[in-house]
């Protein structure tokens, strides 16, 4: 999230679209309402109507996977009306840029595009510079190659009446929305995006999120109370787990991950660290070399040194533009190229797409150790339905962990807080934390390298590992302090004021603003500086104070970066300090400082030409992009079919699907578009009383008897057309495999027009399995889901493939 | 009487659910009083701690209550200091008891399948990681990269595969982090990707 929960009752209009808040982020909608108490309106945009919707001052359906279309119309409708934020786009995105003639668009491609490696070559995409490597400019809007013309030209072709024909949503009630949101487009009124799946589901996810920070950017909605784009993300630790980057392409803190062109320390920071010629960008990750160093320094301690490059060899390094993702792990464990797995407090055989191959791919590992709470499917896959125990050789380790309650540590929300939790009671027989189950694995790992070197013994015995207590346990605070950061040596630094200010070898580092380059200071994650310092555990604080009255509670456990609680929020103000909006100020340039949130920056407003900096420290030029090159797909999002589609063709170009996506070729990657056997559209979704795969609910009765089992909603119409009442049982199939549930027949669901044609959509929870509640049925509703992901990010498509529903 | 905010909560939850959903300030001499007739007394003995949810990534906080005597949680509902639940939650934070030793379907032993077996064993600690860290070193051996088709250095391990988890504390995925880059693993992925 840009901004955080509480923050959602500032807003003034509120676009839910690609989430469900009332039924999966249930306690949001306490401030979501609370906004509307107070006259904001909640627009609802969704294939079904929801709980969400129910609460909605506007309700409209559209078909899942068209996202792009819907908000693409929105885009053209606020420029063509002059809906947009005329001063804040002026200054703080990138409208007035020129793009240098190579960018060109036709039919559905933008130019640099490589049908044989299925990639673009960004270089088409670039700005026009001066001879300083300054962007040129037009601040009249005027030149026809200038950012926002070029945008204009794009949306122009997605009229209300072409968007209505793709996402089926009628022209009156796109109309409705465009209007009712661009009204926050002033000074005065601020609108919210709330997404959570329904957006990064899909092919085209990444370009979703862009779209809407295009409209976002236009109204001037980022940066300020009651804005910004808001992901309601789904797990408890998401955000942590995110931030901590256990990721095939990060390093903590969203560094990026060593390459094999990148054979030094040096050319690692290169590579990754961005340059400038705009004189009042901050061009904040130009402290990319103090996040990175400092990290070895957490990594390797007294065994990084200047010498050896701070250990970066000892890193390893993913080969140049590969994808190491949760799908391509699945396809080198179907290819039996992978022969050892660690899967920690998850359930992929319930969660992951295709679960086919997925199920089909763990009975080819040697080796399987896994963590949880609970059994579950992933760990049972060797006697799960279709499987053969005897011709199963796969070992697995099922470790019993200690549940949330059982164990201390910190856990970030979507709002980028971090929170503390205590251990209330140890854990029951010989469950343990997973921070203590990785020490014990560390730590025998490092005594059989001690023994036997084996292969780079130097990575692993190198490895810090000082995190026990007195019982030589795992040690969540010591972590916590390590994550934060320490200073090495003592060391005279200035503070932002310019005064010195003396650190001491041991001291924990109070900011990132202190992190260094050369080795004196570590830390786990930049991000996290300032988490737990000489004042203590930030993340445990309780304190209620809310001195704006915009609940920004800023004594209340302690959130990154340095306890900011909404994102670019100097873009809340005119380039003088002044706010937008005086009376949701969350930021004003008062005296000489920055007064209200911790600010994006101490520097002064930009109208002071000297050392005043652009809002948007993190982007090298300081201004928001608008046109934004550095996507897989092209500077603008463009809508693209899903893989599987109920059209034969993509109403909008002659590109059928998002064209860098990558297809996997197994004889277990089927798919099925345009296909008469699988007509229908599908598209999974949560329920209240379920946690993902189920794997933690279904265990519970409470939960388990207010959702007992799989069922499918439909409209009566195709109730009707197929012959199925309420409550019967029914078979869903994709070319993938097959389920049987419940039929809910209810109008929450209604039929579309799609390109002058009905198409049927059906909707799933995919919080079932085989293994308990046990029906005699395999009810993995992701039996049926497609594994392919996003252009960028490699999200898969679980929302938008093509099914077909049948009496069982 | 005067009954602190923190022995009101647990007079509720031992009365009924429904009081703990009443609003402070109103007036807890009845409950006190029931409590007092029921000769309940644990509210004195019970340890309470804060906590979060578990579930999604709202963040709501969580009073969680053990009985001092047996050690046993007997209680968990929603923090009303909170400034983002305010003391409510959904139907998932409101069991949240049921993940806890209450529960008989928790795991609490090590469970080990063998090859081509068709049941689990339960196993100690010790035998788990000893066995674990063989396997591991065994096949990071076998599939280490020291260089990849160009002659660069690569370090990495590409026959070993990483998932999880965004369902553990910030401290644990640090751990993890440390864990997995030291193996020199490149497929490394958790629920966040999905």
């Amino acid at each position: 999230m840009t901004n955080h929960y509480i923050d959602l009752k500032n807003s003034d209009c509120l676009l839910i679209m690609g989430s469900n808040a009332a039924e999966n982020h249930p306690i949001s909608m306490k401030w979501v309402m609370k906004a509307k108490e107070a006259g904001a309106k909640i627009i609802s945009v969704d294939p079904r109507f929801t709980r969400t919707s129910s609460v909605a001052d506007f309700y409209t359906a559209l078909r899942s996977g068209t996202d792009i279309a819907f908000l693409g119309g929105m885009i053209y409708y606020i420029i063509d009306n002059n809906k947009y934020f005329k001063e804040y786009v002026e200054n703080y995105t990138n409208a007035s840029y020129i793009v240098a003639e190579k960018f060109d668009f036709k039919d559905g491609l933008f130019s640099g595009y490589n049908a044989d490696t299925r990639k673009y070559d960004s270089k088409n995409w670039v700005f026009k510079r001066d001879e300083k490597g300054i962007p040129e400019k037009d601040p009249t809007f005027q030149n026809p190659r200038c950012v926002i013309q070029l945008l204009k030209r794009h949306y122009s072709r997605y009229t209300p009446e072409k968007v209505s024909e793709i996402t089926g949503t009628p022209v009156a009630d796109l109309l409705k929305v465009y209007e009712m949101y661009s009204s926050t487009g002033v000074k005065d009124k601020a609108g919210t995006v709330l997404y959570a799946l329904g957006w990064t589901h899909h092919t085209v996810g990444t370009q979703n999120i862009r779209a809407s920070a295009i409209i976002q950017l236009l109204l001037g909605n980022i940066g300020i109370a009651g804005g910004g784009i808001n992901a309601l993300r789904g797990q408890p630790n998401v955000q942590g787990s995110t931030d901590g980057c256990l990721l095939f392409h990060l390093l903590p803190g969203y560094l990026r991950v060593a390459r094999a062109s990148q054979p030094s320390l040096d050319s690692y920071i290169n590579a990754n660290t961005p340059t400038t010629a705009e004189p009042q960008s901050a061009n904040w990750w130009q402290n990319y070399p103090k996040y990175s160093v400092s990290l070895l320094k957490f990594l390797y301690g007294d065994k990084a040194t200047k010498e050896n490059e701070f250990g970066y060899t000892w890193l390893p390094k993913a080969e140049d533009g590969k994808t190491y993702s949760w799908l391509d792990i699945f396809d080198e464990l179907y290819a039996g190229r992978i022969k050892g797995m660690f899967v920690f407090s998850q359930n992929p055989a319930g969660s992951s797409p295709n679960t086919k191959k997925v199920v089909a791919g763990m009975a080819k590992l040697d080796w399987l150790v896994h963590t949880n709470i609970f059994n579950n499917e992933t760990a049972s896959f060797w006697h799960g339905p279709g499987m053969d125990p005897k011709k199963i050789k796969t070992e697995v380790f099922l470790l019993p962990a200690a549940c949330s309650v059982e164990k201390e540590g910190s856990l970030s929300n979507s709002g980028r807080l971090s929170q503390w939790r205590y251990k209330a009671v140890n854990g029951p027989g010989d469950t343990i934390s997973d921070g203590e189950m990785v020490s014990k694995i560390m730590l025998k790992l490092k005594e059989l390298y001690q023994k036997d070197p084996g292969k780079c013994p130097e990575a692993i015995l190198n490895i810090r590992w000082e995190l026990l207590d007195d019982k030589k346990q795992f040690d969540s605070h010591k972590m916590a302090k390590e994550t934060n950061g320490y200073f090495l040596v003592d060391k005279t630094l200035k503070d932002p004021s310019g005064k010195d200010i003396e650190f001491k070898k041991g001291d924990l580092v109070p900011s990132f603003a202190y992190l260094q380059a050369d080795g004196s200071t570590s830390c786990g994650n930049w991000l996290y500086c300032g988490s737990y310092t000489k004042a203590g555990n930030m993340m445990a604080r309780r304190g209620k104070e809310d001195p704006t009255g915009l609940g920004l509670f800023p004594n209340w456990a302690w959130c990154w970066p340095v306890n900011r609680k909404v994102l670019y929020n100097r873009a809340s103000c005119d380039p003088t300090g002044k706010p937008w909006n005086p009376k949701k100020a969350i930021l004003e340039w008062k005296e000489g400082k920055w007064v209200g949130d911790v600010p994006d920056g101490a520097w002064p407003p930009m109208s002071d030409k000297e050392k005043g900096k652009l809002p948007f420290i993190m982007k090298p030029d300081g201004v928001a992009f608008l046109y934004g090159p550095g996507l897989a797909e092209g500077p603008f999002p463009e809508h693209y079919e899903p893989v599987e589609s109920p059209l034969a063709k993509n109403i909008m170009s002659a590109q059928m699907n998002n064209p860098v996506i990558k297809i996997f070729k197994s004889d277990l990657d089927k798919f099925a578009s345009n296909d008469p056997n699988f007509p229908i559209v599908c598209s999974t979704n949560t329920i209240t009383e379920h946690w993902c795969s189920g794997a933690f609910t279904r265990w519970q009765p409470w939960l388990l008897e207010a959702q007992p089992e799989l069922f499918v909603e439909l409209s009566p119409a195709l109730a009707q057309e197929k012959g199925i009442k309420n409550g019967e049982k029914v078979v869903v199939s994709s070319i993938r495999g097959d389920v049987e549930c419940v039929a809910m027949v209810t109008p929450r669901i209604r039929p579309f027009k799609i390109g002058g044609k009905t198409v049927h959509q059906v909707a799933m929870p995919f919080a079932f399995g085989w293994l308990f509640p046990k029906t005699g049925k395999d009810s993995t509703t992701n039996i049926l889901t497609p594994g392919v992901g996003d252009g960028n990010t490699m999200c898969p498509e679980y929302k938008g493939f093509m099914v077909n529903v049948k009496k069982a | 009487m005067s009954v602190t905010r923190r022995e009101f909560f647990i007079v509720s939850g031992l009365v009924g659910a429904g009081m703990a959903l009443s609003s402070l300030g109103v007036d807890v001499g009845p409950v006190k009083a029931f409590a007092d007739e029921l000769k309940i007394d644990k509210m004195k003995s019970a340890k309470t701690s804060t906590s979060v949810c578990a579930y999604c990534s709202v963040g709501c906080g969580l009073i969680v209550s053990a009985d001092s005597k047996t050690g046993n949680i007997i209680n968990i509902e929603g923090d009303s200091d909170h400034p983002i639940n305010e003391g409510a939650l959904c139907a998932k934070g409101a069991s949240l008891f049921q993940t806890t030793a209450s529960n008989p379907n928790r795991l609490t032993k090590v469970l080990y399948r063998a090859p081509y077996s068709d049941k689990w064993q339960e196993k100690p600690w010790d035998w788990a990681i000893s066995e674990i860290a063989k396997k591991v070193k065994a096949t990071r051996d076998a599939g280490f990269v020291e260089k990849n088709d160009k002659g660069q250095v690569v370090n990495r391990v590409e026959n070993i595969a990483h998932l999880g988890s965004s369902n553990i504390d910030n401290e644990e995925i640090a751990a993890l982090n440390i864990l997995v880059r030291s193996l020199g693993l490149v497929y490394i992925d958790h629920q966040a990707r999905i």
